[in-house]
């Protein structure tokens, strides 16, 4: 076996699996011309983070709930109503802003518990009963809001949306602390590839040459460091951008290497089979739409705070953003396939989209049109290239 | 000269990398029931789909002469405007639709404008239940009857379409002993109105009292066609024509050393899931010992599969009862995981639909059924599992560059090495095999039955389900006969020849004794 793989190998299999990741680079660099480097300035890029969030936040849970072959078109509905039942609390009773936070998680799980309770225990299917979700949870946010808006929160809640670190080791026009951490961030990615590539080594695996490797960490490394760069010089590092990034080392590690996340693949890419091999379909099944309400929780909690209140229509749609997101990253809709990581890269094609084309001044409808093409394009794109990379069914 | 009806010549149809159908011919008289025979695979479906034009003309090779016309069908349909139709083992029809609607689909009695005429396809949707000699509404969804009446309805299906030539594929196989009677009575009277038959059929004795003549077909040719009325035409000599081949794979050699009793079943009866009061295992007691391989015998049909299945997890069925002996001790195998933790395992047929995650690696796949010995806290050591993986893919000589490459694109016999080693890698005591060769070449199946040998060496005990008779004779130290969800005989292998577990695979409920 040739452990150093050679270039030719590398180049095509890395361009079947990193279409999306190249087409996202095109996009960026599309709008950084159009905008004249507007899309890519410090306050822009800020706001995207703060803008896109939640969506990002909701594909981490939609991605798992499509590779185990499910759906969820509730998750808009159910972050307008975390957010109302957070605010009743927080704004309407006057209780500090943890109690609002702990509540809305609570509703949350327990809304991914009762869909998981129909999708695994009683087993209609998932479109089904998140269609119906998507009419229950939006009613009851109507009936417990009173169809009004309430608002505005105290200021520690909204802080986990629009805070930001900054100012803890001082700067000159730059936020230092943005750019240790950021360092630390790059250390650690350059870190975890060498462990990685060391421990193919050992057990004989085929990695590529340490000059790619080396490149490759260097080209991340610069990326890394210039996006730090940019926000340090607009009002530092946002605290949801640091939840975000939890949640997806998190999520990334729990569908690579736990035990739950391999039987949500083997679920998805063939149920019998995986019962047959002692997966607990049920409890699975059950398992990621609870996961799923959790994290509409979280995303539910992260919007009311940026929008400063709770409203009766919040969330509209974000579940097709999310679902779209999840595809264009490289999911499949017949389950068994997709990846955190993916899925994160097609929501920033569709954030970064949205957002260059409201600097280029276009109206929602033509954004619409062509957020809708992007998604039936970015797919079919994918089934091509795995017919003609001769993939199996 | 004799009338035939239908006359395929010379047929040969390949696909890749097998000669499904050599040379096969086939004459059929009009007005006569033909039977066709041979074990499974032995090519009557494929030859029943080149005649009514499922494998269209240019695909195969040969002439078919129907009606004194060389025929060259395109589609089902061609056969069918020729008044050739077939009824296959699987029903087609629509259960939330009415009888009379399952009757006319795609034929539908119109009225004017186009519009269906209910009037018109409910009055002769009776007129066809008569004549079948089926008495219930037109109305009534087809979902609420039964498989024999539903048998029925597909042949007043086959009626209405002017038919000529009725092929009918195990039409008795879900059958019970009323509905089947009633069916080959029904034969016998369309053959009275001209209709002529080919049925394919495993029951021999059935074969025995409603064919005119009977077809054998082995390996893809044909062997012989015998004259029914001929007193010389008894069920041995059609058991010998469809097994009388010579042991053409060779097997590895193999000492047996049999240990303990491992594994007991006793009593084991199991449901149809969803046809209420269908029996498809009935009362199956079967036991293996240490070091032992045994084999299940049985046609399609038999419920050799649902056995297996019905055991392992109560993964098939309803309504199961019976007991599971592990060691001496009762165990309960309810649930999958129960299986695996009593060292069960059951590596499944057709391994691509309940076997293996194309779509995910070989790695993963090997590691599938035992993640839990490679992981702690339900985190899984992925570098362990790679040299997990690795260590199967050489100690199975899984042919592939590295173990992750999706497991969809390796050969079959490949595949069916992922699945052993998963199962193995479970580290059970009794590892059933159900079909464990099907559909891979001769070398791969060498090694097959070689992993086999070194695993009874190891003590472990194999039960082999398989329809291939020369692989069970070959490889098995005892073999169980299952007919119509019953163990109809236990022979040990030095008594065994393919005849006779033909004779025992073929029994019906009267002759068990």
């Amino acid at each position: 076996m040739s452990v150093v793989a050679s270039i030719k190998e590398l180049f095509t299999t890395n361009l079947q699996r990193s279409g999306i990741y190249l087409a996202f680079v095109a996009i960026v660099v599309f709008f950084a011309v159009r905008t004249n480097g507007l899309s890519l300035g410090p306050e822009n890029l800020t706001n995207l983070v703060l803008q896109y969030s939640y969506i990002l936040i909701l594909a981490i849970g939609m991605v798992m709930v499509i590779i185990a072959g499910h759906i969820d078109l509730s998750v808009g509905s159910v972050v307008a109503l975390v957010g109302a039942v957070s605010a009743i609390f927080v704004v309407r009773q006057g209780q500090p802003w943890w109690v609002g936070m702990i509540a809305g998680l609570i509703v949350g799980a327990l809304i991914g518990a009762w869909q998981g309770f129909w999708v695994a225990y009683v087993g209609i299917p998932a479109f089904i009963v998140t269609l119906a979700g998507m009419l229950l949870f939006r009613g009851l946010t109507g009936l417990v809001l009173n169809n009004l808006s309430l608002g505005p929160f105290n200021k520690p809640y909204t802080l986990i949306a629009s805070g930001f670190s900054n100012g803890l080791l001082g700067g000159n026009g730059y936020d230092v602390f943005t750019l240790v951490v950021f360092a630390i961030v790059a250390v650690a990615y350059a870190w975890s590839q060498w462990r990685a590539r060391k421990a193919r080594l050992a057990y004989n695996q085929s990695v590529q040459p340490l000059a790619l490797l080396v490149l490759q960490v260097v080209v991340v490394s610069a990326i890394i460091m210039w996006f730090a760069w940019q926000i340090s010089h607009d009002r530092g590092l946002p605290v949801v951008l640091i939840i975000l990034a939890v949640l997806i080392i998190a999520y990334t590690l729990v569908t690579q290497k736990s035990v739950f996340g391999r039987h949500v693949y083997a679920l998805g890419g063939n149920k019998t089979a995986a019962a047959l091999s002692g997966v607990k379909v049920r409890r699975i099944n059950f398992g990621v739409m609870l996961n799923m309400g959790v994290l509409a929780g979280v995303a539910g909690l992260v919007f009311s705070a940026r929008s400063n209140a709770a409203q009766p229509g919040a969330g509209n749609m974000f579940e097709l953003d999310a679902i779209a997101a999840c595809f264009i990253g490289g999911a499949a809709v017949t389950g068994g396939v997709g990846t955190v990581p993916g899925a994160m890269v097609g929501g920033l094609i569709m954030a970064v989209m949205s957002n260059g084309m409201q600097l280029l001044g276009m109206e929602t409808s033509p954004q619409q049109v062509v957020k809708g093409l992007v998604l039936l394009l970015a797919v079919a794109f994918d089934v091509w290239n795995k017919r003609r990379s001769g993939a199996v069914r | 000269m004799t009338d035939h009806i239908l006359e395929m010549r010379d047929i040969t149809k390949t696909f890749p990398g097998v000669k499904a159908l050599q040379d096969v011919t086939l004459e059929v008289e009009r007005g006569e029931i033909h039977a066709i025979c041979g074990e499974n695979g032995a090519g009557k479906s494929t030859l029943m789909k080149v005649l009514s034009g499922v494998y269209p003309f240019g695909t195969y090779e040969g002439d078919i002469v129907f009606e004194g016309e060389h025929a060259k069908f395109h589609s089902i349909n061609d056969s069918e405007a020729k008044g050739i139709v077939i009824i296959h083992q699987e029903l087609a029809l629509i259960p939330f639709l009415s009888v009379a609607e399952n009757i006319f689909l795609g034929n539908e009695r119109r009225g004017r404008g186009g519009l269906v005429d209910w009037n018109k396809t409910n009055v002769e949707a009776a007129k066809l239940l008569e004549r079948v000699g089926l008495h219930e509404n037109p109305t009534t969804p087809v979902g609420l009857l039964g498989v024999g009446k539903q048998q029925l309805i597909e042949i007043a299906k086959a009626l209405s379409k002017e038919v000529k030539l009725l092929i009918l594929d195990e039409p008795t196989a879900a059958l019970n002993d009323q509905d089947s009677a009633h069916l080959l009575g029904l034969l016998r009277q369309l053959k009275e109105h001209g209709i002529t038959s080919i049925m394919i059929s495993h029951k021999l004795n059935e074969i025995a009292d409603i064919a005119d003549s009977t077809t054998i077909i082995r390996d893809g040719r044909t062997i012989e066609t015998i004259d029914m009325r001929d007193p010389g035409s008894t069920q041995d000599r059609i058991i010998k024509g469809m097994v009388g081949r010579d042991l053409e794979h060779r097997y590895p050699e193999r000492t047996p050393q049999i240990g303990e009793e491992v594994l007991r079943v006793e009593d084991w009866t199991v449901h149809h899931p969803t046809q209420v009061g269908r029996v498809m295992v009935d009362n199956a007691s079967f036991n293996v010992r240490a070091g032992e391989v045994v084999g299940i015998a049985g046609l399609m049909g038999a419920g050799r599969t649902e056995l297996a299945m019905s055991i392992f997890g109560h993964s098939y069925g309803r309504d199961i009862s019976g007991r599971v002996y592990k060691n001496g001790e009762e165990v309960k195998t309810h649930t999958v995981a129960d299986c695996i933790a009593n060292g069960i395992a059951y590596a499944t047929e057709d391994r691509k639909t309940y076997g293996l995650n194309l779509i995910e690696d070989v790695k993963r796949n090997i590691s599938a059924a035992g993640l839990h010995k490679l992981s702690s806290r339900g985190w899984v050591n992925g570098n362990e599992e790679l040299k997990v993986a690795e260590e199967y893919r050489s100690s199975l000589n899984i042919k592939t560059p590295h173990v992750l490459v999706p497991a969809g694109k390796l050969s079959g016999g490949n595949q069916q090495k992922v699945v052993l080693s998963k199962w193995i890698y479970t580290d059970p005591d009794v590892l059933i095999l159900d079909e464990p060769t099907r559909g891979i070449d001769v070398g791969a199946k060498y090694e097959i039955y070689t992993i086999i040998n070194r695993l009874v060496a190891e003590g472990k005990a194999v039960i082999v389900i398989s329809s291939e008779l020369p692989e069970l004779l070959g490889i098995c130290d005892r073999i169980y006969t299952l007919a119509f969800g019953r163990i109809t005989g236990q022979v040990p292998v030095a008594e065994a020849t393919q005849e006779k577990l033909m004779e025992l695979m073929t029994k019906e409920k009267e002759q068990v004794r």
